[in-house]
């Protein structure tokens, strides 16, 4: 065959596909999943502390069961937001569809509220910390589901082949322990001592190492197996629409803070290790939206 | 009874016949399409050819938007029509994520998801589909996948070449096409490029509350 038959045979370009909708989940299901991890993870962080440190989180159990409450709101609020029947929510408890992550996922974020309220009815008005760090035990088990609901809810995205559950799931309950452990470094002020900061500084460190290694990971290797994964990366490639965002999100969530907190462990600054601990939470929410971005900018038809 | 259809695409031109027809009879909106005919031109002048693919919902028997639904307003009717009622949907937009195909849209009217139901209401009145009807050159071929003397079971027992979009992801179509190619199959075999579509005013209008 010939060179020109060839290109001839090859050259397609779409010339007529009437308007179709670009970004479906926008910059609200971002903040969904920003505010979910750091709702869930301080839970998780609060129950490392009440295990490793028993007699310093006296002060702390109060205040960080009114983050994850008011964090777990801002999920909730963001997630009714973005709905286009917003009024319509309560068919999800009414008319249950079992199959859907997201039926299941509101029913244990739901479960989840009135726990995270028994806990500061416990520790508010009944002062009762043995009761509360038993309740906590509960409350931790539930938390895992209720940081991985919406991995399985992008895995169900079946158009989206980028997201996969194996990842999404871990990549969920990282940013959980990364967020979780940034905002009790923020949260804990003089209430805990060098050695148990340090501990929140090696989670937060591990834990932004691990989904760095995730990300590219999938970066390198994902355009190896899927045609359509290696179409949606080329977003974040060259002069991709969201290559800058990429890597702002990649150096503030995961590499300036893990830079971060080895300099304050040298030098035993608190300051900086604050610094750490912002970084990661502004970063995370640039790499969820990345991710959240690009594989709805690939043309489905 | 397991409804299907089939598009001949050696027959279709293009015409867009069946996207009117569709719009009149499901009184689609201004910048939405239950079904849409799209174009992909080959080649490289003087050697060029234009195709043309009617989309629409495959109505799979594995179908990802029935499984997201969160309040089954996606379901499937007896004969294996993925139907949607409107009133019970809550707008999340979960289906239009998981839908392979592109089908499904949020009505910017009723701010809820929609998309072709193969005209559920015709079928229940012993009607042909709208965008069958309206087809001069008879490329939409409709019928009882079980029945094996129906329309569409006779063509694809004549036509070898039967294929569905997107085997790969494992929905089970019923939805057929006769005679394509990659290029009408995969979106990924053509590309898009800004100011080579035909009406080049034509955009994407906002589809509710939040874009």
């Amino acid at each position: 065959m010939a060179a020109h038959e060839i290109l001839a045979a090859t050259n397609a370009v779409v010339t007529l596909d009437v308007g179709i909708p670009g970004i479906v989940w926008p910059w609200l299901v971002t903040v969904n999943m920003w505010a979910k991890s750091i709702g869930t993870g301080v839970i998780f962080m609060l129950f490392m502390l009440i295990k490793r440190y028993p007699d310093q989180v006296g002060k702390l159990r109060f205040p960080t069961i009114v983050v994850s409450i008011v964090f777990i709101h801002i999920f909730l609020l963001f997630t009714l937001a973005d709905l286009h029947q917003p009024f319509r929510m309560w068919h999800i408890f009414f008319y249950p569809h079992l199959t859907s992550a997201i039926t299941v996922g509101a029913w244990m974020a739901t479960a989840f509220v009135g726990l995270l309220f028994l806990l500061a009815f416990l520790s508010f008005v009944k002062k009762d910390d043995a009761a509360f760090d038993k309740a906590l035990t509960w409350v931790v088990a539930l938390a895992i589901p209720v940081t991985l609901y919406t991995a399985a809810l992008m895995s169900q995205a079946t158009a989206r082949e980028l997201w996969q559950m194996p990842t999404e799931a871990a990549q969920m309950i990282f940013a959980a322990l990364l967020s979780g452990s940034a905002f009790m470094i923020l949260l804990s002020g003089n209430k805990l001592n060098w050695e148990a900061k340090k501990s929140l500084s090696n989670i937060l460190a591990l834990s932004a190492f691990m989904s760095f290694i995730l990300y590219m990971s999938e970066y390198v290797f994902g355009p190896m197996k899927a045609e359509e994964v290696a179409a949606v990366l080329e977003y974040i490639k060259g002069d991709g629409p969201y290559t800058v965002m990429f890597w702002l999100g990649q150096w503030t969530a995961y590499l300036l803070p893990m830079l971060f907190i080895a300099l304050s462990r040298a030098s035993k600054s608190e300051s900086i290790l604050k610094l750490a601990a912002i970084l990661a939470l502004v970063g995370l929410w640039l790499v969820k939206h990345v991710w959240l971005m690009i594989p709805q900018l690939l043309p489905m038809s | 009874m397991q409804l299907g259809f089939l598009v001949d695409l050696h027959l279709c031109m293009g015409c867009k016949g069946c996207e009117i027809a569709c719009k009149v009879e499901n009184e689609v909106p201004l910048s939405t399409w239950r079904l849409r005919v799209k174009y992909v031109d080959v080649g490289t002048y003087p050697e060029t050819r234009r195709t043309f693919t009617p989309l629409r919902c495959n109505h799979c028997e594995n179908a990802p938007c029935e499984r997201i639904c969160p309040v089954s307003a996606l379901h499937y009717i007896e004969n294996g029509i993925v139907n949607i009622d409107k009133e019970r949907c809550i707008g999340c937009a979960g289906c239009v994520m998981a839908c392979p195909y592109g089908a499904i849209y949020i009505d910017p009217e009723t701010q809820t998801a929609d998309k072709c139901t193969y005209c559920a209401h015709r079928i229940a009145s012993s009607m042909m589909p709208a965008c069958v009807v309206a087809c001069p050159v008879e490329a939409n071929i409709f019928g009882d996948l079980d029945d094996p003397a129906s329309n569409i079971s006779t063509y694809m027992q004549v036509h070898r070449d039967v294929q569905v979009r997107k085997p790969e992801k494992g929905t089970n179509p019923h939805h057929y096409y006769v005679g394509a190619g990659n290029v009408h199959l995969n979106p990924l075999a053509s590309r898009r490029e800004e100011g080579y579509n035909l009406f080049n005013k034509i955009t994407t209008l906002p589809v509710g509350g939040h874009h």
